[in-house]
């Protein structure tokens, strides 16, 4: 059996790792709370721009857009996967690559990443990926243009040609204790929604059409990777609170058991004295 | 009167919404007044002054390019960024103007030398809108 000084020093090093992680978890908890204000703050744009979209879809435009017509022949697909850039966060990051390593396994096309997120672009490397272009290091409170970078790049594959498709990857935040990886295909883009101005009609453009629709398309785009980027914050804040969260509810119990074999050590060691001096005294 | 619902907002966040009379905006092709009722209307924004004007109240923000989409009932306006006279500090956007300033001196490339002058072009707009609040 240890001895009780050894046993107490593991006793002071894990209450130790417990303040850390508490620490950790209520940090995260704080930043969680922001996280999610911004994704909701973010979501007036998103709403507002997803709205016009979609009456410029019905609203017969006389320039038909690259960005609405699928490609016959799918070479190449650029991925925009969004992971986090610390660890410490459970499964968060696992779970995204895990979806992303089987989508990229059931495609006949040629697959590119393009990575937000230290974490995602150092597997995807290792992976056997081509990695064109990686945005690291963004801060809580990302802004639209932390995230341009990889999405203006994506953007401009798929205007030359080099993707035939862009997708984008990220954990969706559900609630706390859920986050959801979630694919979402960004080019070309998907419009379907109901009518809300129906008729024939379209819009006065200025200063015409085709630079309007430009600007407001690549907008959008811009807008979902951001949004993406959001939603990933706040789960990775609240994977990460969870998971500090239960290191911290381990520690204690481990505490507890080294209490109990700490006392076992030091009631032996009582009992031997007594019975030494017991014995000395017997054979005086 | 009648009024029109209008939306402002950028990326990260919401800047207005409610009911206005009317709405100034700083259009490619020059200022655009829309009143309620307006037709469909798409178009690109330059750096300037937003006025939603409802009753008595005129709010004023600075926005610094974007989009704006007009339906009869709704006026949506997407900016780069915004900004509500209050917040705006004028020896921060003094400050930024002359940091674009030395960017646009040290390029060479054409990309960054379009993407300096652009930045440019906002910080002057702003300042310049900042100074004729000032006044005022």
């Amino acid at each position: 059996m240890a001895s009780t000084k050894e046993i107490r020093g593991q006793i002071k090093a894990v209450q130790n790792t417990a303040k850390i992680t508490k620490a950790m978890e209520m940090v995260a908890a704080s930043k969680m709370r922001k996280a999610q204000k911004r994704v909701f703050d973010a979501r007036s744009y998103a709403e507002g721009i997803r709205q016009v979209i979609a009456n410029l879809m019905q609203a017969h435009p006389e320039y038909k857009h690259s960005f609405f017509t699928p490609r016959e022949n799918v070479k190449r697909i650029g991925i925009i996967l969004v992971t986090t850039d610390k660890g410490l966060c459970g499964g968060l990051n696992t779970n995204v690559l895990r979806l992303a390593v089987k989508s990229i396994r059931a495609q006949q096309a040629e697959v590119e990443v393009i990575n937000i997120g230290r974490r995602g672009g150092a597997f995807m490397r290792r992976f056997g990926v081509t990695v064109s272009g990686s945005v690291e290091n963004i801060s809580d409170s990302p802004e639209l243009s932390d995230v341009l970078g990889a999405a203006d790049l994506a953007i401009e594959r798929y205007i030359d040609g080099s993707y035939d498709e862009v997708h984008l990857m990220f954990s969706e935040f559900v609630n706390t204790m859920t986050q959801k990886p979630t694919v979402m295909q960004l080019l070309p883009c998907p419009v379907n929604e109901e009518p809300s101005h129906p008729g024939y009609w379209d819009y006065l453009y200025e200063p015409d059409s085709q630079i309007v629709l430009d600007g407001l398309l690549r907008r959008y785009i811009e807008s979902l990777v951001y949004h993406g980027a959001l939603e990933n914050k706040a789960c990775e804040q609240s994977a990460r609170m969870v998971a500090m969260k239960s290191a911290t509810d381990n520690a204690k119990g481990m505490v507890k058991d080294l209490q109990i074999t700490y006392n076992k050590a030091r009631q032996a060691a009582i009992t031997q004295e007594l019975a030494e001096i017991v014995a000395g005294g017997a054979a005086a | 009167m009648s009024t029109v619902q209008v939306l402002v907002a950028t990326a990260e966040r919401e800047v207005y919404r409610g009911e206005a009379e009317m709405l100034v905006a700083p259009g490619a092709a020059g200022e655009l007044g829309i009143l309620p009722k307006h037709a469909p209307l798409l178009s690109q924004l330059k750096p300037g002054e937003l006025r939603i004007t409802n009753g008595e109240n005129v709010d004023e923000v600075f926005i610094s390019g974007g989009f704006i989409e007009v339906q009869p009932d709704m006026i949506t306006v997407l900016a780069d960024s915004a900004e509500r006279a209050s917040d705006m500090d004028e020896a921060a956007a003094l400050a930024a103007q002359r940091k674009a300033e030395e960017v646009l001196e040290s390029q060479k490339g054409d990309a960054d030398l379009a993407l300096a002058e652009a930045e440019l072009s906002i910080m002057a707009a702003r300042l310049d809108w900042l100074r004729k609040k000032r006044k005022n």
